[in-house]
């Protein structure tokens, strides 16, 4: 703890690459995750080729595809580019999964009621599907905003891990405080940006909170 | 593709797969090491799990316990008690274990408390006491869920298990991190194939056993010795429940 409050300008300059590690691909994983999941959500057989996949690249463990990346895309290896990637990939195989099933979640006379009103497909599912799909869809950024913020902090072995340096600085400088402080830090920063998302997901979805009696 | 082919050629060189720090060995290692911190995990979650499924008290303790645990990094934790503790078994079996109760207590809760009401008041008013409600009606309904939990966990702790090489212990971490050390590439990739592999296969298997606990379809087939008194008649009701997961035509058909 006194390493902390004694080292606060390093930290800040290090929860500012750890959330530029963690965040920007949360971002490109929606991007990629939300329009996929609604593409294949409907086609049963693009649906299970598409869970299929996303299953096998979350097998695959987080350092083992920080150091193959380099292989397959045109990045160095130990470069920051190989992090956001791989977290990319995370996300995007976790909310690929999970849109649909969200989207499956909307009740039936509610797509009715749309479809009578006259709105097309796409209408629907931009205005009807996806907004009601969104309680679903936070609960599931949530579990990967806080799983990418930790696991940002394993590429410290690779040399890239914002707050995770302290733990391989501390390891080799036998401070056990250090390391302790860099725990503090990315749990803190993790419970910071699941309460952010939970109370976005409350701002964007007034509706979930009115309780009809 | 050239550090591709150098890895795949350690990979099939028999030479490479001997010895106390041969690939079989790293196997080995990094297989205990997941084994004994997923049945730690187990331990610790399981029952936490089955209770307060059972009871329907402190839902809210497994909500704020799964997301506080997620949030630590395993890294820091290993490091950490490294330091503390001194190299051996203890620093990755805590820091494993702690990553593996999150999915189990989450899984064994939610498998709990959604099995359907009606079949455990159904249980209850047949006379069931508590433990055998628990043990023969929402255990074997909650299975298909634990043991979800269960896969998740493996696979999470089979996968960060490479980071106990950073802490000098053995496992297949050690290729990823002295090849980096060294800068030899194809060595770390020969590290991450076989982590990989090893991740797939054993969440293959337990892709298997968790498509056989679904209760119902008969698929874990177990005789159930069912004593008759002399009042009774037979009834074919067997011990199927509507799982959440049990989407099994076979179920449907059965006419509830």
């Amino acid at each position: 703890m006194h390493y902390l409050l004694t080292h606060l300008d390093n930290a800040w300059a290090l929860t500012l690459i750890h959330l530029r590690l963690a965040l920007i691909p949360i971002v490109l994983g929606l991007l990629i995750a939300v329009p996929l999941g609604s593409l294949v959500w409907r086609h049963t057989a693009l649906r299970r080729f598409t869970t299929f996949t996303a299953s096998i690249i979350f097998t695959i463990p987080s350092l083992a595809l920080f150091v193959v990346l380099p292989l397959i895309i045109p990045t160095r290896i130990l470069d920051e580019a190989n992090v956001i990637v791989a977290l990319t990939l995370y996300t995007a195989a976790l909310l690929v999964r999970a849109v649909p099933e969200a989207l499956d979640a909307v009740p039936g006379a509610v797509r009715d009621a749309a479809e009578a009103v006259g709105y097309t497909k796409l209408g629907q599912l931009l205005k009807i599907e996806l907004p009601l799909s969104l309680p679903v869809l936070v609960a599931g950024l949530r579990v990967v905003a806080v799983t990418n913020i930790s696991m940002v902090a394993v590429g410290s072995v690779i040399g890239i891990g914002g707050l995770g340096t302290w733990f391989t600085e501390g390891y080799q400088s036998d401070k056990s405080d250090q390391i302790v402080a860099g725990i503090i830090a990315i749990f803190v920063l993790a419970v910071l940006i699941d309460v952010a998302i939970l109370l976005a997901g409350r701002l964007i979805t007034p509706w979930a909170r009115v309780r009809v009696t | 593709m050239n550090f591709l082919q150098q890895a795949l050629a350690y990979i099939f060189t028999a030479d490479n797969w001997a010895g106390n720090a041969g690939l079989g060995a790293r196997i080995l290692e990094h297989l205990q090491y997941t084994a004994v911190a997923v049945a730690v995990s187990a331990l610790i979650a399981i029952p936490i799990g089955m209770i307060i499924g059972h009871t329907g008290r402190g839902a809210f303790l497994v909500v704020t316990a799964v997301n506080a645990l997620r949030a630590l990094p395993t890294l820091g934790v290993l490091l950490l008690g490294v330091l503390l503790w001194g190299l051996g078994l203890l620093p990755p079996t805590v820091a494993l274990t702690l990553l593996g109760v999150p999915p189990l207590l989450a899984g064994t809760y939610a498998g709990i408390a959604n099995v359907d009401p009606k079949i455990v008041d159904a249980a209850t008013s047949m006379g069931m006491t508590n433990w055998q409600v628990l043990t023969r009606v929402e255990v074997p309904n909650a299975a298909p869920l634990i043991l979800g939990g269960l896969r998740t966990a493996t696979l999470q702790v089979v996968a960060t298990a490479t980071v106990a090489a950073y802490a000098s212990l053995g496992g297949l971490g050690r290729y990823l991190i002295d090849g980096i050390k060294v800068r030899q590439f194809h060595i770390a990739l020969v590290g991450a194939l076989l982590v990989t592999v090893l991740a797939l296969v054993l969440d293959g298997l337990l892709a298997l056993v968790v498509r056989a606990s679904v209760p119902g379809t008969g698929r874990w087939r177990r005789r159930i010795p069912q004593p008759l008194l002399d009042d009774e008649v037979a009834v074919d009701v067997g011990p199927q429940g509507r799982g959440p997961e049990n989407r099994d035509p076979s179920v449907m058909r059965e006419g509830w």
